[in-house]
């Protein structure tokens, strides 16, 4: 009834909230709040010093450096998948960074808009080794654990029945009781983006005796977004994602940054950079808004290598996830 | 303007005024709310509840499947609210009475141990509760394929509790009207007993005869129609049993954590009714030679009950209400499957949200009525 009527208030904000500039708002408060995950190792989790780290929050850092000039400007407000959506409409969060699957109707039935993707991703599933199974065409009968809210829940219902399969779903508002149940054995599935599955996979007290099986159901591209009908921000939030992803393609790190402002003799890496700010301009911002951003935060790769990437507990190679010229799909339109 | 100065016609005044500003609000929420929803984009209006949902429901008391709609949806939900909410008032009903004696008992640890059930679980949220008792029931039970299993027939492991289910076959109808004619049976010897208590002040042992009466009765008609009902076993088979009626955990630990919360207060309130009760009543019985029990029976508890049955309705309907914490263990009722899965397929919060909080405050309503009415037919009958 808690939760019933949490949500119920924040429908009745929606009701009462005029939409007003969002950038002039986080600018007035001098904090941006980032609606993040309760809780996913490599995307967003709080350490035990309650600093937030992960890919998604990196997001939220990166936007608050381009927009505040600091990315420790971020109010982390943590949501499951259930109430995410009602949060950014409601206007209880300026940016939603949660490992969210931009789908035609999320996009266009919640007046919300997605800013790109920060990673591509697929459903799998992850089963104990000792259930012997090696492909998912193998799990007719499964109980399967899941989080209410996700895509996850509709894939796997379209999954099972495709493939004359039968399964029980037992559904979960949070995703800790997800991973609870999973590994006390009431489930004999837990699935998915498969990012999640590795970063679930850490939580377990002996992670080596679980596998990810090889299939991919679905296609999940993850990334941040925000509220419709404020397009300035939209445009902040598009592009300050494709700054990181554009300074990962011409070598722009965190350490050289400045060197490259400097030096850097690529028309494309100027206008990124430059100190007259006609980009920066063009999206509302002050000038070296994207430089703030890849200086204090870096830039895609190094994001990805220090969250999720294969020195982390995680270990996920770039896969999709590399530039569109090294084998991967990541793109970023011009700067131009 | 003398007439403000007549108690009572300010009075309706300040009322109407109260209204009128009342349902300006509403009025100006509501258009607000309207013109930000379509400002943004969000979409409005009650057709998706023909929709085909697209997801399946585990535990579903009615025909479901992928293709149903999200008016099914919320029907498989709100029935499975009121069938948790059924076996949870019944059961804390009972639970609540025997603790709440229990605590007013001469016997200094019968009543020392209620004093510590009550204190206990009356002060730790139920969300918690329902979470504890979920997490102990996956981890004491053993996995499928070890399952603890009673004549080969009722298994018990992490998955739940699997029974054989009934299947009525043709001639079951016999046995449905034997129970029906054992009631009514029952319900005469009950006026005769009464009347020999009356008349002779010898006692008979109604409920037992009753009881025997209700086993024995269908028993025989099964026998003689040629044993109508067969039942359908749960088998292994490869991951989880199949077949028979599954008891999930979730199920099980919602309804033991708010039975046992919802006991506590239940115990207090009549506690409270037995103490509310006329000392002399209780002398009185004495001293007409009643034993405890008896006294407890025939004169105390009819007089507790009255004084204790409108805190009791307030604590059936918490019961109500706090079913919806089962999302948090992914029972399937109402918040759970409508204002859950379904919203999240949908994203029509507004429609959902409102849909669901009508429903419960109609089920409340009626159970308050219902109640409340049972509570007016009790009261003590001045003559
Ligand atoms: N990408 C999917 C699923 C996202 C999702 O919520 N995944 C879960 C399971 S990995 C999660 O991250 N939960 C974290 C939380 O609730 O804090 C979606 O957008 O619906």
């Amino acid at each position: 009834m808690k939760r019933l009527m949490k949500l119920s208030a924040a429908v009745a904000m929606v009701a009462t909230l005029a939409t007003a500039g969002t950038l002039d708002d986080v600018k007035k408060a001098g904090v941006l709040k980032c609606g993040v995950s309760t809780g996913l190792p490599g995307f967003a989790e709080a350490d035990s010093k309650g600093t937030w780290r992960g890919l998604d929050v990196d997001y939220c850092r990166a936007l608050a450096a381009a927009v505040l000039g600091d990315a420790s400007k971020v109010k982390y407000v943590p949501l499951t998948a259930k109430e995410r959506f009602t949060a950014l409409q409601s206007g209880e969060i300026d940016v939603l960074s949660r490992n969210t699957t931009w789908t035609e109707t999320r996009d266009t039935t919640l007046g919300i808009n997605f800013a790109g993707v920060n990673y591509y991703d697929g459903q799998g599933f992850m089963v104990a080794k000792s259930l012997g199974v090696k492909s998912a065409k193998d799990l007719n009968g499964a109980t399967v654990c899941i989080q209410a809210g996700t895509t996850t829940e509709m894939n796997l219902a379209d999954y099972f029945k495709t493939n004359g399969m039968k399964y029980k779903a037992i559904t979960f508002d949070q995703n800790s009781q997800v991973d609870d149940a999973f590994f006390a054995g009431r489930c004999d599935v837990l699935t998915t983006d498969q990012s999640g599955l590795y970063a679930k996979r850490t939580k377990a007290k002996d992670p080596s005796k679980y596998v990810i099986l090889p299939d991919i159901i679905s296609k999940e591209p993850l990334g941040p977004s925000v509220r419709q009908g404020d397009d300035q921000w939209f445009n902040i939030a598009k592009w300050v994602l494709n700054a990181v992803i554009t300074a990962e393609e011409k070598g722009v790190t965190s350490k050289n940054v400045d060197d490259m402002a400097k030096t850097s003799k690529d028309p494309e890496v100027q206008r990124l950079l430059s100190k007259d700010g006609t980009m920066c301009k063009n999206v509302g911002l002050e000038p070296g808004c994207f430089a703030n951003a890849i200086k204090q935060v870096g830039n895609y790769g190094e994001m990805f290598e220090r969250n999720v990437g294969i020195n982390t507990p995680l270990k996920i190679k770039r896969g999709l996830n590399a530039l569109w010229n090294k084998g991967g799909i990541l793109y970023s339109p011009p700067f131009r | 303007m003398s007439f403000l100065r007549d108690e009572k016609i300010r009075g309706i005044l300040y009322q109407l005024i109260t209204i009128v500003a009342f349902a300006m609000l509403a009025l100006y929420i509501a258009h607000n709310t309207a013109q930000n929803i379509e400002a943004r984009g969000i979409k409005t209006g009650f057709d998706f509840l023909n929709n085909s949902s697209g997801f399946d429901i585990t535990e579903s008391p009615i025909h479901y499947t992928t293709k149903s709609t999200h008016w099914d949806v919320y029907k498989v939900g709100l029935i499975n609210t009121l069938i948790v909410s059924f076996f949870g008032i019944v059961l804390t009903s009972i639970l609540g009475l025997i603790i709440g004696v229990a605590r007013l008992s001469s016997n200094w640890i019968i009543s020392r141990l209620a004093a510590t059930y009550i204190e206990t679980f009356r002060n730790i949220p139920v969300l918690l509760q329902i979470l504890f008792w979920y997490n102990v029931v996956l981890a004491a039970m053993p996995s499928v394929r070890h399952s603890y299993s009673f004549f080969n027939s009722i298994f018990i492991n992490q998955r739940g509790i699997f029974v054989p289910k009934p299947i009525f076959l043709d001639g079951s109808i016999y046995i449905a009207i034997s129970i029906v004619v054992a009631i009514i049976i029952g319900w005469f010897i009950r006026i005769w007993a009464k009347k020999r208590l009356e008349e002779t002040g010898k006692e008979f042992p109604l409920f037992l005869t009753n009881l025997a009466l209700l086993i024995i009765l269908p028993l025989i008609t099964y026998y003689a129609t040629g044993k109508p009902i067969n039942f359908d076993y749960p088998v292994l088979k490869g991951f989880n049993f199949e077949g028979g009626k599954t008891y999930t955990p979730e199920f099980l630990a919602l309804l033991f954590a708010l039975t046992i919360y919802t006991a506590t207060f239940i115990a207090e309130a009549i506690r409270s009714g037995i103490e509310a009760v006329n000392k002399g009543q209780k002398e009185a019985a004495q001293a007409l030679g009643l034993s405890k029990m008896q006294a407890l029976k025939l004169v105390i508890l009819p007089q507790a009950i009255r004084v204790a049955i409108p805190p009791i309705i307030s604590q059936y309907l918490n019961l109500i209400k706090n079913s919806s914490l089962a999302a948090a263990i992914g029972y399937p009722e109402l918040v759970t499957v409508f204002a859950g899965t379904s919203l999240n397929v949908t994203g029509q919060a507004l429609e959902i949200m409102a849909i669901t909080m009508g429903t419960y405050l109609v089920i409340s309503i009626i159970v308050s009525l219902v109640l409340n009415w049972f509570n007016h037919k009790m009261k003590i009958k001045e003559r």
